[in-house]
């Protein structure tokens, strides 16, 4: 991060509200993220994280409140308002979506070199041997051999399909990823690899993200903010080590309470 | 008292445990103290009177009530009490190193890349932070075969060494320390207090928490209790 802290945030949400026919999703969820950041949202199932994150993204339809985006031009685009194609050349070019089913966010029927390669294709790249090369490079940082390069992800363990899908998300150098639950479901030893290689990602590469996840443990090692939701609502938000060391609001203390050394 | 780096005034914390029927704890009741630059000041009270409390509320780990937590952050005074969770991020990356008594790292992070964090999150390059690191490893006698492992497997000695050296390496202006030397042997303990006092010599301002009575003795410039007045 840079010296100044008070320059333009990348993401400002401001009443984000979604019901599901009579069903509340969310209600008047509001935040700001900076450039570096990583911000947690944690809740029970069914808090309505999930839902925030997918209105973040455009995949739900949120139907109240803006979502402002700093675009890396500068100029701040409303994502609820821009039309389809804006959205979508935004969500592969300065934005990433790691889903917690890694199948959701890869395609299972082409090579895991052609998974990672065809974001770049998407951006206009054409030189068959840079854009192996790039995914090659890839597939070394998210510690898949190279060897697996032609391989298709079926053939490929949990753990695995994560890393590949978030190789295939970071490749075009997105600005802000989103995800949810990225080591949900995995075993613990990969989750640890999973923890090491996003922090340094985020690290690296000075990434911004907004992850969701049920691990308060996960969100203490990856995020710098967090948002406590329940019940559709954000009922706390704070400092990680904060909210975690000295919640306020009785469910996040109940929360946190509730769980093993977090 | 203009030229303290640290200038707590009036500190309020209590706990209201909503989960065990609301009960309301107060710990710090109008805690005021200061510390300057190359001052080393010590808690003095005994335990459970709230001293990791005060180091934690200055720190911004725990949200006080009242009263205000000045830090000299960027040639400027800022309050923690109430600050947004972004400059107290900025406030901890530049100025506020804390040791606390536990060590929380990533699974897998070798121990040199974790002493190093600090320092590439000031912006340092990697190989000089790593670098920095590694020789604050071997000043705190942690030996070498083990910089490439993950300290989750060390020993609790060990790990508390690992904790001083990850805050020591990036050089704050202010320190809070809770305990550095509780469970350490003798020459590790001796290794933490010249880093204490080189420290000091730089300018540092330090606030801790020492119960070894020798340590204190070594470290100290001021020795006080949470209860203690200052002339303002």
């Amino acid at each position: 991060m840079n010296a100044t802290v008070d320059d333009r945030p990348l993401l400002s949400v401001r009443g984000l509200g979604k019901h599901y026919g009579g069903r509340m999703g969310c209600r008047d969820v509001g935040f700001d993220l900076w450039s570096g950041e990583v911000l947690g949202i944690v809740g029970e199932s069914g808090s309505g994280k999930t839902t925030v994150l997918n209105c973040l993204s455009g995949r739900v339809a949120a139907d109240a409140g803006q979502v402002g985006y700093t675009k890396a031009d500068g100029s701040v685009v409303d994502m609820r308002r821009l039309d389809e194609s804006a959205r979508r050349r935004l969500l592969r070019t300065e934005w990433g979506v790691v889903h917690q089913h890694a199948r959701d966010g890869l395609r299972m029927g082409v090579t895991a070199g052609a998974n990672v390669g065809e974001r770049l294709m998407a951006l206009g790249a054409r030189h068959y041997g840079r854009v192996r090369g790039r995914a090659l490079d890839w597939l070394a940082r998210v510690e898949i051999a190279e060897s697996r390069i032609d391989d298709l992800p079926e053939t490929f363990s949990g753990g695995m399909l994560q890393r590949l899908q978030i190789a295939r998300n970071l490749v075009t150098e997105p600005r802000l990823v989103l995800m949810d639950e990225p080591t949900g479901g995995l075993d613990v030893s990969v989750q640890a690899r999973l923890l090491d290689l996003l922090r340094g990602l985020v690290d690296d590469l000075g990434l911004s993200a907004v992850i969701v996840t049920h691990d308060l443990a996960v969100a203490r090692l990856l995020a710098n903010r967090l948002l406590v939701m329940r019940g559709g609502e954000v009922v706390e938000s704070g400092l990680t080590d904060q909210v975690l060391d000295d919640p306020q609001h009785p469910y996040a203390q109940l929360l946190v309470s509730s769980v093993l050394q977090p | 008292m203009s030229g303290a780096a640290l200038d707590v005034r009036n500190l309020a914390k209590s706990f209201t445990l909503h989960v065990q029927g609301g009960v309301r704890l107060p710990v710090l009741t109008g805690v005021s103290l200061s510390v300057h630059p190359g001052e080393c000041v010590v808690l003095s009270d005994p335990s459970g009177a709230g001293k990791s409390t005060l180091l934690r509320s200055i720190y911004g780990n725990y949200l006080a009530q009242s009263g205000q937590s000045l830090v000299r952050h960027r040639e400027r005074m800022v309050d923690m009490v109430g600050a947004a969770p972004r400059l107290v991020l900025d406030v901890r990356r530049h100025t506020l190193g804390y040791v606390s008594q536990f060590l929380r790292v990533i699974p897998r992070v070798p121990t040199d890349q974790v002493v190093a964090t600090p320092l590439r999150a000031q912006g340092v390059e990697a190989s000089e932070a790593l670098a920095r690191a590694r020789a604050m490893l071997e000043r705190l006698r942690i030996p070498e075969r083990l910089w490439t492992l993950s300290p989750v497997t060390f020993s609790g000695g060990e790990q508390q060494r690992v904790n001083v050296a990850r805050v020591f390496v990036a050089e704050y202006p202010i320190l809070l320390l809770d305990e550095p030397t509780a469970s350490l042997d003798s020459a590790s303990r001796l290794a933490v207090v010249e880093l204490i006092r080189e420290a000091r010599r730089r300018g540092a301002a330090v606030l801790g928490i020492v119960h070894d009575a020798q340590v204190r003795a070594e470290v100290a410039t001021r020795v006080r209790t949470l209860a203690d007045t200052e002339a303002a």
